[in-house]
C-alpha cells in the first residue's frame, strides 16, 4: 500500500520534472514566436516586450522552485542551489565561456573557418600595415587616455575638495558619464567640425581663427594627431568617473595627519605627495587598471567619428572591420584574442584581490 | 592675519581653476543643446555661440547702382571706385563696410558694426527628427528644401524595449546566484564563483563571433529577445559580484530565524532578502540601464538597423554615417538619446556613485 503510494508520487513527481521545464520552453517559445512574427505599434511592442521580460523571468524562477519544492526533504536541499545559480552558470557557459574557447579555436583557423593555419593569423596581427597601425593606436588611446584621465580626476576631486561649490561641479564633471558614446561623438564631431572656404561653424577651428589661425580638418588631416582629438572625447568622459572614486578616497585621509604635517610646516605639494597619494596608492591603482581596460575596448567613439579611417583604426574597430566586413574570421578572432591576452593580468590581480580578501 | 589671507586667497584661485574646468566641461554639451533648437540655416551660417550678444556687421543703408552698371569695369559707389571681387569679399570704408546684396539687381549694403544676437529658436529640428513626415526647410541661398523625418519616436520605444528586460532580467538572474553563492553550500560553489570572478574584465569582442554563428542558427539576429540574452550575459558577471557584496554582508541571525519559522529559500529571497538590498539594486539598475541604453557594439551586431527594432545608438550611428552634415537633425537626435540617461543621471546621481564605488570593471 504505502510502496504504491511512493511509487506514483515517483512518477508524478518524474512527469513534474519533464513538464515544468517543457511548459516554460513552450510557453516562452511561443511567446517569442509571436513577438517576430508580429507587427505591432511600436509603443505596444515596448510594453509588451517589457511585460514579457520582466514577468517571464519571475516565472520560470517561481515554477521550477516549486518543482524542487515537490522533491522529497534531502534531494530539495541538494538541487535548490542548482536552480538558483543554474540559469546564470548557463548563460555565462553559453554565451561568454564557451565563445572566449570557441573563438581561440577559430584564431587558428583561416578566414572561412575551414583550413587550420597555426599561428599565421598572429603573425599577421603583428605585421600587417593596418593591424600594426590599430595596435599602435590602442597604446596611444590606453596611454594617454588613462593618464589624463586618472591625473585630471585627482586634480579636479582635490579642487573640489576645497574649493565652495563641490557638489555642483562634480556633478557637471561627472554628467558626460550618464551619455552614449554615441551621443558624444556628435557633440564632438560638431566642435571638430570644418568647412573648407567659409565661415567655420566648428567650436574649434573658430578659436582657431579667432587666434589668427588657418582652420584645419582636425580628424583627417593632421595624422597622427588625430588620434589625440578622439582620445579628447574619452577624457572628457571617463575623468568623472576617477573623480568621483578619488573623491572618496581623498576624504578617507585622516584630516589629523595632514593637519601634523601642516603645523610641522609641510607645504601643500608636499603633504600631497608624501601623505595623500600613499594613502590613497591602492585606489589609483584600481581606477587605473579600470580606465585601461575600457581603453582597450575602446569602439564606439573611434567608429562615430571616423569610422576607422586617416589612420584611427583601433583593435576593436578593426576586430570589426575584418569579422564584419571582409568576413575574415580567422583574423577577426586573433584581433578578440588579442584583447583577452591584454586584460589577463587583470583578471590575475583581481582573483588575487579576491583571495586575499578570504571572503570566500 | 596673514596666513588668514593667504588661505582666502587660495581659495579664491581654487574656486576660480575649478570654475573654468567646469565651463569648459560644460560647453561641448550646450553647444549641442543651443544648436538643436536653431533653424537648419542658421546653424550652417554662424557657430552657435552667435546666440549671445556680439558685434557684427549690420544693415543700416542700401545703395542701389544703376542697372547698366558694367560689373567688369572698377564700380563707382559714394564717389569711391571698387572692383567687383572687393565687393563680393566686402570692403571696409573707414567704420563702415560695404558688399553686395544683390549684385543682378545692382543693390549694395552698406553697414555698421552693432551689438546683436541671433535668437531665431524653434523645435522644427525635433519635430523632423522625430517624426517620420516630411518638413520643408529653407536654405540660406533662399531656396527650399524638402526633407523626411527620420522616424526617430520608434527607435525610442525600441530603446525602452530594449533596455528594461536587458535590466530586470540579468538582475534577477543575478540575485537569486548571488544569494545562492553566499548562503548556500553546494559543490562547485567556489568554482562557479571564482570562474565569475574571473570573467569580470573579459572583453566582450572575445565573445561576439561564436554567439552571431548561434544566434544565426537559432533565427535570434534582430530580435529582442537575442539581444536582452545577450546584454544579460555580459552584464551578468559585475551585476551578480556586485549583489554578491551586497547580499553577502547581510546579518545572518535574520535567515537564521527565517528558517526557524519554516520560510524556504525562495519566499526569503523575494520576501526579505530583496526589500533589504533595495539600494544596492537601484544602484546597479541604474548601471545596467544605462550601459544597456547607451550601448552601441551589442546592437550593431546583434539587433541591425531594420527600423522595427533599430535602437536610438544605432539611428544616430546611421544618421552621422547618411547625414553627416545636416547638424540640425544631428544635434537633436543626439540630444533626444541623451534626455533619458541625463534624466537617470539627476534624479538618482546617489545611487549612481554609489554603484561606481562598489564596483565598475565591466567587460
Amino acid at each position: 500500500m504505502e510502496l504504491q503510494a511512493r511509487k506514483n508520487n515517483l512518477i508524478r513527481l518524474l512527469l513534474l520534472t519533464i513538464l515544468v521545464p517543457a511548459l516554460n520552453i513552450a510557453v516562452h517559445g511561443l511567446i517569442f514566436i509571436f513577438f517576430r512574427d508580429s507587427h505591432l505599434p511600436a509603443i505596444l511592442n515596448a510594453l509588451l516586450a517589457v511585460i514579457w521580460g520582466a514577468a517571464g523571468i519571475y516565472s520560470i524562477y517561481y515554477s521550477l522552485n516549486w518543482l524542487v519544492e515537490q522533491y522529497p526533504d534531502p534531494w530539495k536541499k541538494r538541487l535548490l542551489p542548482y536552480i538558483f545559480v543554474g540559469p546564470a552558470v548557463v548563460l555565462l557557459g553559453w554565451l561568454l565561456v564557451l565563445p572566449t574557447l570557441r573563438t581561440f579555436y577559430l584564431s587558428f583557423l583561416n578566414y572561412n573557418s575551414e583550413q587550420f593555419v597555426g599561428f599565421s593569423n598572429y603573425v599577421a596581427v603583428f605585421t600587417d600595415r593596418l593591424l600594426v597601425t590599430a595596435l599602435r593606436n590602442n597604446l596611444l588611446w590606453v596611454f594617454f587616455g588613462t593618464l589624463a584621465c586618472v591625473s585630471l580626476g585627482l586634480l579636479i576631486a582635490i579642487l573640489a575638495d576645497r574649493s565652495s561649490f563641490e557638489r555642483l561641479a562634480k556633478t557637471i564633471i561627472f554628467m558626460p558619464m550618464a551619455i552614449s558614446f554615441v551621443a558624444a561623438g556628435v557633440i564632438w564631431k560638431f566642435i571638430y567640425y570644418y568647412q573648407p572656404e567659409q565661415q567655420q561653424i566648428g567650436l574649434l577651428n573658430a578659436i582657431v581663427v579667432a587666434f589668427g589661425g588657418e582652420p584645419q580638418a582636425w580628424l583627417s588631416m593632421v595624422q597622427p594627431w588625430n588620434n589625440l582629438f578622439l582620445i579628447v572625447i574619452l577624457v572628457w568622459m571617463q575623468t568623472g568617473f576617477a573623480m568621483v572614486i578619488f573623491s572618496a578616497a581623498i576624504k578617507s585621509v585622516p584630516e589629523e595627519i595632514m593637519e601634523a604635517a601642516r603645523i610641522d610646516g609641510a607645504g601643500e605639494i608636499r603633504i600631497f605627495f608624501k601623505i595623500m597619494i600613499p594613502y590613497i596608492s591602492g585606489t589609483v591603482l584600481a581606477v587605473t587598471t579600470t580606465i585601461i581596460v575600457f581603453t582597450l575596448k575602446i569602439f564606439d567613439v573611434v567608429m562615430i567619428m571616423t569610422g576607422g579611417q586617416y589612420g584611427t583604426e583601433v583593435v576593436a574597430t578593426q576586430f570589426y572591420r575584418q569579422m564584419f566586413m571582409y568576413q575574415n574570421a580567422g583574423y577577426g578572432s586573433t584581433l578578440a584574442i588579442v584583447l583577452l591576452i591584454a586584460v589577463i593580468p587583470v583578471i590575475i590581480v583581481n582573483l588575487r584581490q579576491f583571495r586575499k580578501e578570504g571572503s570566500f | 592675519m596673514r596666513p588668514h589671507s593667504r588661505k582666502r586667497k587660495s581659495k579664491w584661485l581654487v574656486n576660480s581653476i575649478l570654475a573654468l574646468i567646469c565651463f569648459v566641461w560644460l560647453v561641448p554639451t550646450f553647444g549641442l543643446f543651443v544648436s538643436s533648437i536653431r533653424p537648419a540655416a542658421d546653424i550652417m551660417q554662424t557657430g552657435w555661440w552667435k546666440v549671445f550678444p556680439h558685434r557684427a556687421w549690420q544693415t543700416v543703408d542700401q545703395v542701389e547702382l544703376p542697372k547698366e552698371t558694367d560689373l567688369r569695369t572698377p564700380i563707382l559707389v559714394q564717389g569711391e571706385a571698387y572692383s567687383d571681387n572687393q565687393l563680393r569679399t566686402g570692403v571696409n570704408v573707414e567704420n563702415e563696410r560695404l558688399i553686395w546684396e544683390n549684385r543682378r539687381a545692382r543693390i549694395i549694403n552698406v553697414q555698421q558694426k552693432e551689438w546683436t544676437a541671433i535668437t531665431n529658436f524653434s523645435t522644427l529640428n525635433y519635430e523632423t527628427v522625430l517624426g517620420g513626415k516630411s518638413y520643408k526647410i529653407s536654405l540660406p541661398g533662399g531656396g527650399v528644401k524638402t526633407e523626411k523625418g527620420t522616424g526617430m519616436s520608434r527607435s525610442f520605444w525600441n530603446t525602452l524595449a530594449v533596455t528594461i528586460p536587458a535590466t530586470v532580467i540579468p538582475i534577477f538572474i543575478a540575485s537569486f546566484a548571488a544569494y545562492a553563492f553566499a548562503w548556500l553550500r553546494f559543490p562547485g560553489r567556489r568554482t562557479l564563483f571564482v570562474t565569475i570572478i574571473a570573467l569580470l574584465v573579459v572583453p566582450l569582442q572575445v565573445a561576439l563571433i561564436p554567439i552571431l554563428r548561434d544566434y544565426t542558427s537559432l533565427g535570434l539576429n534582430g530580435t529582442y529577445f537575442g539581444i536582452w540574452l545577450a546584454h544579460t550575459a555580459f552584464g551578468l558577471p559585475l551585476i551578480t559580484y556586485f549583489m554578491y557584496n551586497a547580499i553577502s554582508q547581510l546579518p545572518k541571525d535574520l535567515f537564521e530565524s527565517a528558517f526557524m519559522d519554516g520560510a524556504t529559500n525562495f519566499t526569503i529571497f523575494s520576501r526579505l532578502i530583496l526589500p533589504l538590498t533595495v539600494p544596492a539594486l537601484a544602484s546597479i539598475s541604474i548601471f545596467q540601464f544605462l550601459w544597456v541604453w547607451n550601448d552601441y557594439l551589442v546592437a550593431l551586431i546583434f539587433l541591425g538597423s531594420l527600423p522595427d527594432v533599430q535602437v536610438l545608438s544605432m539611428n544616430i550611428a546611421n544618421l552621422v554615417g547618411s547625414r553627416g552634415n545636416d547638424w540640425h537633425l544631428l544635434t537633436a537626435a543626439a540630444f533626444i538619446s541623451m534626455l533619458m540617461p541625463l534624466a537617470v543621471f539627476f534624479a538618482l546621481q546617489k545611487y549612481f556613485v554609489r554603484g561606481l564605488l562598489g564596483g565598475s570593471v565591466k567587460g
